[in-house]
Formats: structure tokens, C-alpha cells, sequence
């Protein structure tokens, strides 16, 4: 090998080190940045369905030439796409310009408050009245500064296929099929009712999401927290609330109307093609879900009804921008922009998100939304009606980890074992989860 | 160091013969001897670079965390000395259930995976009609994804329309919920392991045996040795580095069981591995505490009694495989 050749060598391999090293350097791969003046701007947000903002970022685009938006996440449900963020965030680097935080997880990012903008630091909040006061107040940090603008509200109802109400010999029409309820007593008893009849369907999806629309409703109206109090002391085994939700949902499952399919599994999804159960606890958002999963071919057999209690409301988000953003200006503008009761009625619209701002609550275009796929029923209406008197739920820092346990325990209960001994592993596992 | 020197006097005088028109001899030597010098590091660097990023650093870096509480839910790291590592040894049942279930489910895959990759190798060895294409079917699984596989086969033991459940039906046997019983997830995980690495371990095996001296075996059947004897006299000694081998990857391999575990299930809270935590292995109770508990610190003192289990597990194994097989 002659010595021009070697030092040849030796310059590609230093310069394949060099490449190396720049590759690892720039391992940020937040693509926000601008290019030619532009700014991109990154939204973040997690679901199958998105949050129906397509539309939204076309008229923002066309509104500020110089901006660009890219969205990432659709698809990407809740647990991954929260990990991912709180690596993000904690990282300092990787994180949209403009990142979705849900209601379980938003009091997480409270302890990180320093790493998002104080979005008070750019008008946010004139725009108070913009949104229904408990929603607002939930993206104040404990020291209140304004960590996210709401989105949306999950409110509450049951959704019922009243193909199979009908064959079951139980009313069909909405208003009937609420009034059947008026107590979660009630609904177990039509369900025994249903099941009687029917005895190849089973009455709800699963314990889980009869536990958790439960739990939020008792909890709204008692006090005001689930597993952990306002001061983040855990709390699972005393709050009566928990503990009220935990036996009725137990003997939701004694009386055999469980479905007994894991919240968001293949076979759960499976369970809405199939038509395999008949009612399933309705926040706003589940109707995207239902819609998705059950597809074309069930239109017209699902239907909306109020459910059982005094309403309540489960998930909704709010968008933040975090300070790792190289254009914070700009994303709390397109914050602004999204939260707006106008964009929220938009994506209302695409998505069946419900607007968690009174103005859009009361725009026409919402109230008198109806949903051909659910029967032509007046979503707008029946989720809207008592989302504004809502009191505000706390949930901790750690409420997906202390869920999860509970949630587990009660799955254990589908599986056979005795409620007693699921509530002690609920206590148990969740204390250990919640340390 | 000293040795890598040696070779540059003989090479030194090349240059000179040659000397390069524009470049003074002075500096056109010195740069030679850098060249020579440098050269092999920079050739090797990559490779420690990275290593260096992506092995030492977080190697390091983990002993370090799981001396602390970090959390992101924490605003301040503060050193809690080895906190971390009692709490997890004396008062974590859920940590001592999942090492039950990572050993449970290893020593249910392992065994038969490698009995059964021994006897398939065994028979491919011999002269059978479409060798070439038994030899590359028993492969075929590898290349496989891990998900896809556990996908397919969480499919195949669905507790509802799924195939496994259906054929016990067609005998007149009950459906099993496979995922609440701890014996049949535990069951239905190592399936999916063995189907996916018996192919692999055949064919090391295959490739052990075939460089096993035929002489033997024709000395042995001269003497009236039986097939099994020859197998069990010959063969297996034979085998022994590489049985061990296979021993400590399948170890690594199965104490670190992920993937399948946490695609037997899906949607919500699968990292907790069944209601109970019926298949819930020390990773995915790992991931779990990072997470869904945020406790980092803690998920470093899990990773580094991981590593300690695997090490000494390894270890145990050595000192068996060295047993059995020097036994004869």
C-alpha cells in the first residue's frame, strides 16, 4: 500500500469520525427551525383520531404566509405519546413547538412548570373568559401560571346499540333509553334486564370504562379528587369516591354484563365490530372512537343517550408550548389560534371533540350538531347540557400509574376473583404504584 | 503501544526514496510518522466512540441514577445512597413477582428450546432426502420481527375466536382465558420464544456437529455403539462449548424477555403484564417504574440487579454445562 493511499485512508476514516460525531451532535430531531424566513412550527398531539385540526393549519398557514406547521402523533395513543413528551421535556430537546396535554397527565408536567412558556407572558389571560372557568383553572400551575389552553371536554353520556335494545324488548328512543337510568343502580338493573333476554350480547364493554365514567361523575360531586388530594397525598384507599365507584363497578360485573375486553386491546376493538356488547360509558371523544372501530357498516345502530347521575366529564386536553421551542412568539400564537372557541368548534366538527369554551358550547353549529352515524342524535346537546356547571376533578401527578392498579384489580375481578380480595390489591398495588 | 511502534522503522525509508515534490522531506517524515502512528487508532475509533456513547456512558451513568431519586416529577436530584436498593430487596413484592415470572418463563423456554434445537439438529445431520431444505426451514423463523410474531401469536391464544382455544373446543375441552392463568401465559410466552429461537439454536448446533470428526463416530460403531450412545457418548462432549454457548445467549435472551410478554396483551396498562402481573417480566416491571411511576432512580437500581441476576445466572449455567458434559 503506498503511503498516498494509506494517507487517503487515514483522511476518509477521520472523516467518517468527523460525520459520526455530527450525526450524534445533532440528535435533536425537533424539526422545528426556519428556513428562508419561514417558521415551522411543530404541533404534538396523540389519539387515532388527531385532534381534527387539518383544516385549522391550512387557514393558519394561509393567514401568516411565514408560518409552517407540521403535526406529529396521530395515531400514537395516550401512554406512548407521554412517555415520548416526558423525555422530551425533561431532555430539554425533542419536544413540538406546540405539545397536547391530557387531562390525566397535565398536573404531571405542573412539577416541569418551568420548562413550558407562561403562556399569561403572552396574553393568554384576556382570553379567560374564552374558556369554562374549571377548565381554565386546570391549566394553571399551583402558583398560577397558565401552563395550557383547554381544548376540549370529554362531558359524559352512554352510547347503546338500539339494534340490540330492540331485541333485547327495551325502548330505543333516546329520551326513553335516558329516563331508563336515572341512577347507576338503574342502569344495572336494565343491564340484568338486558342480558336476561339477549343472551349472546353482553350489556357493557368492559368494568374499566364503567369504573372510570363513574369514578369521574362521584368524584366531581364529592371531593373533587381520585387517588391523590390537591396536596399530591395519595389517597386510593380512603377516598370514599373511589371506593363507592371500585363496588358499584364490582357489582356491575357480578351481574354478568361485563364484557370482560380490555379498554383500547385487539379485542376490544374487535368487541365494537363484532357488536359483541350493547352500551359503553360516552365521553365526548369515545364517539370518534366508536366510529373508527365499529366502521361503516354499524351507521345507524349506535345512539347517544344521557347517562345515568348528574353528568360529569372524562379526558380533555390543553396545548402548551414548551420552552425548548425555538419560536415560543409564534406557538403561543398558534396555541391561541387552536384554542380558539372558533377552531374548537372546528374540530368539534371533524372529530367530535366538545368544545371546552362556553361560546362555542353555545354556537349554533355545536348545539345543534347531530351525528348521522349515531342515529342523526343531537351530540352537541347532549354532551354541552351540564358541562358547564362542572366541578373541576383533581387528578395527581401519578394518576395513570395509581389507574392502572386499580384498573387492574378490577380486570382481575372479570377474571373470577373476589371483589374483596381485587380491592385490597387495588389499595396495595396502587400505594406502591403511587410512591 | 510499544508493539504498534515496532513496524514503523522498516516503513520509514519508503518515503524517502520517493519524496513528494511538494513537500519538504522534514515535514513529509513527520507527517509518515503520524500517519503510522495514528493511523490504527483512528481505524478502531468508531468503534469506541460509539461504544464509549452508547456503552460506557450509560453503564455509568445508571449506577450513578440509581444512587439518586430522580424523577421528572422532581425538580432537585438529591442522593439517597442505597435507598433504592433496599427498598427494592426487602419491601417490592411486585419486583420479586416478576423475577418469578422472568425465571418461570426462561426455564419453560429454554429447556425444551434447546433439547428440541439438539434432537433437530441431530436428525439434520444424518443423510435425509431434502436436507437443504429442512436446514433452511428450521432458519426460516429468525428472520422474523419479534412483534410480528408475538402479534400473530396473541391472535392464535385470543381468549375469544382464537385459534388455540378453538381447536380445545373441537375436543371437547373448555376455552382457557390464557391471559388471567399465570401457568398458561406463562405457556403460551415460551411458544412464541421456542418457535422463534429453536431454529436458530438447531442450526448452531448443526454447524458444531458437522465439524465433529466422522472417525469417531465409525470407531464407535466398529466397537457396536447404538445411534444413542454414539449421540450421548460422542456427540454431547463434543457439543460442550458450544451447548454453553447457547446456554448464556438463551439467558441473556430470556432474562430479558420483553416484547413477547407486552405484545401478548394490548391496549391499556400492558406493562403490568396481565391483572395480577400474572406475565409481568423484571423489564417490562422496569419500564413500568420509569415510565408510569416516573421513579427513575429506582428503574436504575431494577436495570443494575437485572444485570447482577443475568451475570450470576450465566455463571451458574457455565458451571452445570461444564458438568454434565465433562461427564463421561
Amino acid at each position: 500500500m503506498s503511503v498516498t493511499s494509506r494517507r487517503r485512508f487515514a483522511a476518509i476514516a477521520l472523516a467518517s469520525v468527523a460525520v459520526l460525531a455530527s450525526a450524534t451532535a445533532c440528535g435533536d430531531d425537533s424539526s422545528s427551525g426556519s428556513d428562508g424566513g419561514k417558521v415551522n412550527l411543530v404541533v404534538d398531539v396523540f389519539g387515532d383520531q388527531g385532534f381534527g385540526y387539518e383544516e385549522l393549519y391550512k387557514q393558519y398557514e394561509s393567514e401568516h404566509p411565514n408560518v409552517k406547521i407540521q403535526e406529529r402523533g396521530k395515531g400514537l395513543g395516550l401512554g406512548d405519546y407521554n412517555t415520548r413528551l416526558t423525555q422530551q421535556i425533561t431532555a430539554g430537546a425533542g419536544a413540538g413547538d406546540v405539545v397536547a396535554l391530557e387531562e390525566g397527565t397535565i398536573v404531571q408536567f405542573f412539577a416541569q412548570a418551568d420548562k413550558f412558556v407562561n403562556l399569561a407572558d403572552h396574553g393568554a389571560n384576556d382570553l379567560k373568559g374564552n374558556f369554562l372557568p374549571w377548565k381554565w383553572e386546570g391549566g394553571l400551575t399551583p402558583d398560577g401560571k397558565v401552563l395550557g389552553l383547554g381544548t376540549d371536554v370529554g362531558g359524559m353520556a352512554v352510547c347503546y346499540r338500539s339494534d340490540l335494545f330492540k331485541a333485547a324488548g327495551l325502548p330505543t328512543d333516546r329520551e326513553q333509553v335516558g329516563a331508563l337510568w336515572p341512577t347507576w343502580d338503574e342502569f344495572i338493573a336494565q343491564g340484568q334486564k338486558f342480558v336476561a333476554a339477549d343472551k349472546k350480547h353482553k350489556f357493557v364493554d368492559s368494568a374499566t370504562n364503567f369504573y372510570n365514567i363513574v369514578l369521574m361523575q362521584k368524584a366531581g360531586e364529592g371531593t373533587g379528587y381520585t387517588y391523590f388530594d390537591k396536596s399530591n397525598k395519595l389517597t386510593v384507599g380512603e377516598n370514599p369516591d373511589v371506593r363507592a365507584a371500585f363496588e358499584l363497578t364490582t357489582k356491575m360485573t357480578a351481574a354478568g354484563l361485563s364484557n370482560n375486553l380490555k379498554s383500547f386491546s385487539n379485542e376490544w376493538n374487535a368487541g365494537f365490530k363484532n357488536g359483541s356488547f350493547a352500551t359503553i360509558g360516552c365521553p365526548a371523544w369515545m364517539t370518534g372512537v366508536i366510529k373508527g372501530q365499529a366502521g361503516d357498516a354499524a351507521t345507524g345502530k349506535w345512539d347517544v343517550a344521557k347517562a345515568p347521575g348528574n353528568g360529569g366529564n372524562w379526558g380533555g386536553s390543553w396545548l402548551a408550548v414548551p420552552k425548548s421551542s425555538k419560536h415560543q412568539k409564534e406557538a403561543a400564537e398558534l396555541a391561541k389560534f387552536l384554542t380558539s372557541a372558533k377552531s374548537q368548534t372546528e374540530a368539534f366538527k371533524k372529530v367530535g371533540n366538545l368544545p371546552s369554551s362556553p361560546q362555542a358550547l353555545e354556537d349554533p353549529a355545536v348545539l345543534a350538531a347531530t351525528n348521522d352515524y349515531f342515529s342523526g342524535a343531537p351530540i352537541g346537546k347532549i354532551f354541552a347540557a351540564g358541562a358547564k356547571e362542572l366541578k373541576p376533578v383533581y387528578l395527581g401527578p401519578k394518576n395513570q400509574a395509581v389507574r392502572d392498579a386499580v384498573e387492574n384489580a378490577l380486570r382481575s375481578v372479570e377474571q373470577g376473583k373476589a371483589a374483596d380480595a381485587a380491592w385490597q390489591d387495588a389499595v396495595k398495588n396502587g400505594e406502591a404504584a403511587g410512591k | 503501544m510499544s508493539s504498534l511502534k515496532t513496524p514503523a522503522p522498516p516503513a520509514a525509508p519508503a518515503p524517502r526514496q520517493r519524496p513528494s515534490p511538494r513537500h519538504s522531506p522534514a515535514r513529509g517524515r513527520l507527517l509518515n510518522r503520524l500517519d503510522l502512528r495514528l493511523t490504527p487508532y483512528v481505524f478502531v475509533l468508531p468503534f469506541f466512540v460509539l461504544f464509549a456513547i452508547f456503552g460506557i456512558y450509560p453503564i455509568f451513568y445508571t449506577f450513578w441514577i440509581a444512587m439518586t431519586d430522580r424523577s421528572p416529577l422532581n425538580s432537585t436530584i438529591s442522593f439517597v445512597g442505597l435507598d433504592n436498593f433496599v427498598e427494592l430487596l426487602t419491601n417490592d413484592p411486585q419486583f420479586w413477582n416478576a423475577v418469578l415470572n422472568t425465571f418461570g418463563m426462561f426455564v419453560l423456554s429454554t429447556v425444551p428450546q434447546l433439547i428440541i434445537a439438539l434432537l433437530l439438529a441431530n436428525a439434520l445431520n444424518r443423510r435425509i432426502r431434502g436436507q437443504m431444505f429442512f436446514r433452511l426451514a428450521i432458519a426460516m423463523p429468525i428472520i422474523t420481527s419479534t412483534a410480528v410474531v408475538a402479534l400473530i401469536f396473541s391472535m392464535i391464544y385470543a381468549r375469544e375466536f382464537g385459534l388455540v382455544n378453538w381447536l380445545l373446543d373441537l375436543v371437547g375441552l373448555g376455552p382457557i382465558d390464557w391471559r388471567a392463568n399465570r401457568f398458561a401465559s406463562w405457556f403460551a410466552i415460551s411458544t412464541m420464544v421456542d418457535w422463534r429461537w429453536v431454529g436458530y439454536n438447531a442450526l448452531i448446533y448443526l454447524a458444531a456437529m458437522q465439524s465433529i470428526s466422522k472417525d469417531m463416530y465409525e470407531a464407535a460403531a466398529i466397537d457396536g455403539a447404538s445411534r444413542r450412545r454414539q449421540f450421548w457418548s460422542i456427540t454431547i462432549p463434543q457439543l460442550r462449548p458450544t451447548i454453553i454457548f447457547t446456554l448464556i445467549i438463551s439467558t441473556i435472551g430470556g432474562l430479558q424477555l420483553f416484547t413477547e410478554p407486552l405484545m401478548f396483551t394490548s391496549g391499556s396498562g400492558a406493562l403490568s403484564g396481565g391483572s395480577e402481573g400474572q406475565f409481568q417480566t423484571i423489564t417490562m416491571y422496569l419500564l413500568d417504574v420509569m415510565n408510569q411511576r416516573f421513579r427513575w432512580g429506582y428503574a436504575g437500581a431494577v436495570a443494575l440487579v437485572l444485570f447482577l441476576l443475568i451475570a450470576s445466572v450465566s455463571f451458574l449455567n457455565y458451571l452445570l454445562a461444564r458438568r454434565i458434559s465433562s461427564d463421561k
